[in-house]
């Protein structure tokens, strides 16, 4: 799948409704009103550092998901993984880019994933359960049914590690209490969560069960 | 009457807007549309996360909308002209909400939910006044509901379903759905994220039962929570049957009485492939120095050490990244009690559960899908032999109706239901393409009482709604839909229907941004205006989505005719035949008292007659115990 430019334009997060804001004081129903009357930036947030570190962390996490799951056609990958690759691209590019919208929204940094996408660059940005580059080395050089094995096992490793940032951030006083964070959060937990139950599937029966 | 789609589609290219998008429909038309009352909307803020419309459940004349900010209730007896009835602030997303008699539940899963319905949040870590369950009013007047208690749970209530028991007059009982990280055992007692995925004892898969005495409400608890995705496996491709763990362990003792090793993995009886009992046989031989053929004693020495070798490579000890993830639960489950049934979009499976012991469903078929779905909801047709299971991929958030984005993903999974088998027959999906701008998957929708066909409206976010005909499983046909343009045309602002639901008589529909839509039915080349008719016959006391009731529709000429519609739009019956019912019927509904008795048992006589030689001998037998039915009712 070729690589497309991530557009900037994503999701907007919203913010504010964890925390008591103005609310209409009318209590009629509101006549219609134009969309250019918004202005983002006069909505108060009510976020924290911890929401801005996690949302930080799952772009370099995403990105390296993208990586690796983008070398399944190149590299032999059976058809259920490839399929499973496929819609972790599209799934976490998606993801990656709500995140970018959502710093930017706040004007918080965001961050250059760019040197994520490339094998065999060492950052100082590793979040849990990310691949080192020995790993990254290792996977990129296998091929076919060891690709498959490899693949899986430090996919697994690495949505276990998404699930400890998710948790690390609900642990955190204050973080994924705004609306958008906890959604966003939960569903990162749900979706890797699921597929780590698949994967260990995929993965036993790969181990296990083949014929040589 | 025209059975082509409108071509190009009119849903490509809308202008965008909030509440002034350019609007498309075929075969529907809007009723009304009334924006959220002041509370939950903030016109300064378009697509504002924290007031978004959520889940709809009905009772009576009144609606009643769930919102991540609270819920309104609207009076809807005029749909042309809703009118609010009560907007109760209450935050703590999601808010699906459901009726029963004088009670409402609603769910809570956010962080900043909390049991007083405060706005300020919840900020600390562990708190005795975070909601995360499922709340319950009184709502004998409705204009103002009367908390009566909360049921927390470890994690949350992301959705629920309200299930009745025949055999259970005392209780209703609920179902709750979470996949949200587990609570701290310091806010709520015996809660654990201690969920080793690699311990088959706790492939804790299960959902919360929680059970509600009508007279006491308020000693509502959980009751029970049931394993029921103990020993899944991951399947290979399309078509799936339901796996059976008491056939993989009958398999894993004949493999093992034949010299094979076996081991258990995440629940199930697996039977190890030779290339990985040759590879670990090796590794005893060199382990003790030795070459060669494994002697005996290596093969004891597996055999005795091969489940904790299996357990290791599925989960290497000291991998030190944290906390493991909590028990995974279902997203949301259908239940159909008339027929014993529940549909369970529980991660990445469709499972069939058998809920005739109410308070401890019983799993008894599964199927995944080879496209990786994240399974989101359920809905059965009204006979039981189909039932259709919805993939939420992106989580609603993200935009999955692209040009690029394939149509088996996002998308609804058909299956035929015979006894615990689901066998897997075609995807439906939204066919018209949306923009990145606006989010959009298969959500929730109902089935349209149309008798002899299995109908359902959907709600797909920005995508609109669609109607489909899913009668013939594997040939689903879009017959009509509703589509605004995009909230923004520069960015993703989330919109769209959450849910489309039909009930007594109109398609009402929960837009997260824009408030509430109100459409009928118009007929077409693919519904009639007697089927549109038939199905107002059926009238729902209310309604709760996720809690199918079963189908029946009185005895009445509109039924009839609908049958004959439907012949005749199939060519299921000759057109003679169809003309000659059609002129029987139209006489004796001029007649009255036992003369039209009389002429419409001669008629279903001949239709008995005409059915043996009908292309659809099932739909004319259908017809003809329709009008005997009708002449029963004569009196």
């Amino acid at each position: 799948m070729p690589q497309r430019a991530i557009s900037a334009l994503a999701l907007i997060a919203t913010t504010a409704c964890a925390t008591a804001t103005q609310q209409s004081p009318s209590s009629s129903v509101p006549s219609p009103f134009t969309a250019e009357q918004a202005r983002a930036d006069s909505v108060r947030s009510a976020y924290t550092a911890a929401d801005v570190h996690f949302m930080t962390g799952m772009i370099h996490h995403h990105a390296q998901a993208v990586l690796i799951a983008g070398w399944a056609p190149t590299h032999d990958a059976s058809q259920s993984l490839r399929a499973l690759c496929e819609r972790i691209v599209v799934g976490q590019r998606d993801e990656i880019a709500l995140a970018t919208h959502w710093l930017q929204q706040r004007h918080e940094t965001v961050p250059d994933a760019s040197h994520d996408m490339m094998p065999g660059m060492d950052h100082s940005m590793m979040m849990p359960g990310m691949l080192t580059a020995e790993q990254l080395g290792q996977l990129h050089g296998a091929r076919g049914a060891e690709f498959d094995r490899l693949f899986l096992t430090f996919m697994i490793q690495h949505h276990r590690g998404a699930i400890t940032m998710v948790n690390e951030l609900f642990a955190s006083q204050g973080g994924g209490e705004e609306e958008i964070m906890y959604r966003f959060a939960s569903d990162v937990f749900a979706d890797q969560t699921t597929e780590i139950d698949r994967m260990q599937k995929m993965l036993a029966a790969l181990l296990f069960q083949g014929p040589s | 009457m025209s059975t082509t789609a409108p071509r190009p589609d009119p849903r490509v290219g809308l202008r965008a807007g909030w509440m002034d998008a350019a609007e498309a429909a075929w075969n529907m038309r809007v009723v009304s549309r009334t924006p959220p009352s002041a509370d939950f909307i903030h016109p300064n803020n378009p697509g504002d996360f924290g007031v978004i419309n959520s889940d709809l459940s009905f009772t009576g004349p009144y609606v009643i909308q769930g919102n991540f900010s609270g819920l309104q209730v609207w009076d809807i007896s005029n749909p042309q002209s809703p009118r609010l009835h009560r907007a109760f602030v209450c935050p703590g997303s999601q808010s699906d909400v459901s009726v029963y008699r004088n009670l409402l539940f609603v769910s809570g899963e956010a962080l900043n939910g909390r049991t007083d319905c405060g706005t300020q949040g919840v900020s600390d870590t562990v708190s005795h006044d975070r909601l995360r369950g499922i709340r319950i009013f009184d709502i004998t007047d409705i204009a103002n509901p009367r908390h009566i208690s909360d049921v927390q749970t470890c994690r949350g209530s992301h959705t629920h379903t309200v299930v009745t028991s025949p055999t259970d007059a005392d209780n209703v009982y609920i179902y709750v759905s979470g996949s949200a990280p587990v609570r701290s055992p310091s806010e709520l007692a015996g809660c654990s994220s201690a969920l080793p995925d690699s311990n088959p004892n706790s492939a804790l898969f299960r959902i919360e039962v929680i059970q509600v005495p009508l007279a006491h409400p308020e000693q509502a608890r959980i009751v029970s929570s049931p394993r029921i995705f103990q020993g899944l496996v991951a399947p290979a491709q399309h078509p799936e049957a339901a796996e059976d763990l008491a056939a993989a362990a009958r398999a894993a003792a004949d493999a093992r009485a034949k010299g094979g090793y076996t081991a258990t993995v995440n629940g199930m009886e697996i039977i190890l492939g030779p290339g990985f009992v040759r590879v670990r046989l090796d590794s005893i031989v060199k382990a003790r120095g030795g070459t060669g053929t494994p002697t005996a004693a290596d093969t004891a020495t597996l055999r005795t050490n091969v489940q904790g070798i299996v357990d290791r490579i599925v989960n290497p000890p000291n991998r030190g990244t944290g906390p493991r993830p909590g028990p995974t639960q279902c997203h949301d489950i259908t239940v159909y009690p008339a027929i014993g049934l529940a549909g369970g979009a529980c991660g990445g499976y469709g499972l069939l559960l058998d809920i005739r012991d109410v308070a401890n469903p019983r799993r008894i078929g599964a199927v995944a899908d080879s496209n990786f779905s994240f399974w989101h909801s359920a809905t059965f047709n009204n006979d039981g032999t189909q039932i259709l299971f919805t993939d939420e991929w992106g989580g609603g958030l993200q935009a999955r109706c692209r040009p690029t984005d394939k149509p088996e993903w996002g998308a609804n999974a058909i299956f035929t239901l015979s006894g615990n088998t689901m066998t897997f027959k075609s995807y439906y999906k939204l066919p018209a393409p949306q923009t990145a701008n606006e989010n959009c998957v298969a959500h929730n929708g109902t089935l349209i009482p149309i008798p002899g066909r299995d109908i359902m409206a959907q709600g797909w976010y920005q995508g609109g709604i669609s109607v489909f005909d899913w009668t013939d499983p594997a040939h689903p046909r879009e017959i009509a839909f509703f589509d605004r343009g995009p909230m923004d045309s520069t960015k993703l602002l989330g919109a769209g229907s959450w849910s489309a639901y039909w009930y007594n008589g109109y398609i009402v529909s929960s837009e997260i941004a824009r408030g509430l839509d109100i459409l009928e039915l118009q007929p077409s080349g693919f519904l009639s205006q007697n089927e549109i008719d038939a199905a107002k016959l059926i009238h729902f006391d209310y309604l709760n989505a996720q809690d199918q009731q079963k189908l029946v529709w009185p005895a009445s000429f509109v039924v009839a005719r609908a049958y004959l519609d439907q012949l005749a739009r199939s060519n299921g019956l000759a057109p003679d035949k169809v003309s000659a019912a059609r002129n029987a019927l139209s006489r004796a509904e001029q007649w009255s008292g036992q003369r039209r008795r009389d002429a419409l048992t001669r008629l279903a006589t001949q239709l008995h007659g005409d059915a043996q030689g009908a292309a659809d001998q099932a739909k004319a037998q259908t017809l003809a115990a329709a009008v005997t039915d009708l002449a029963n009712a004569q009196r």
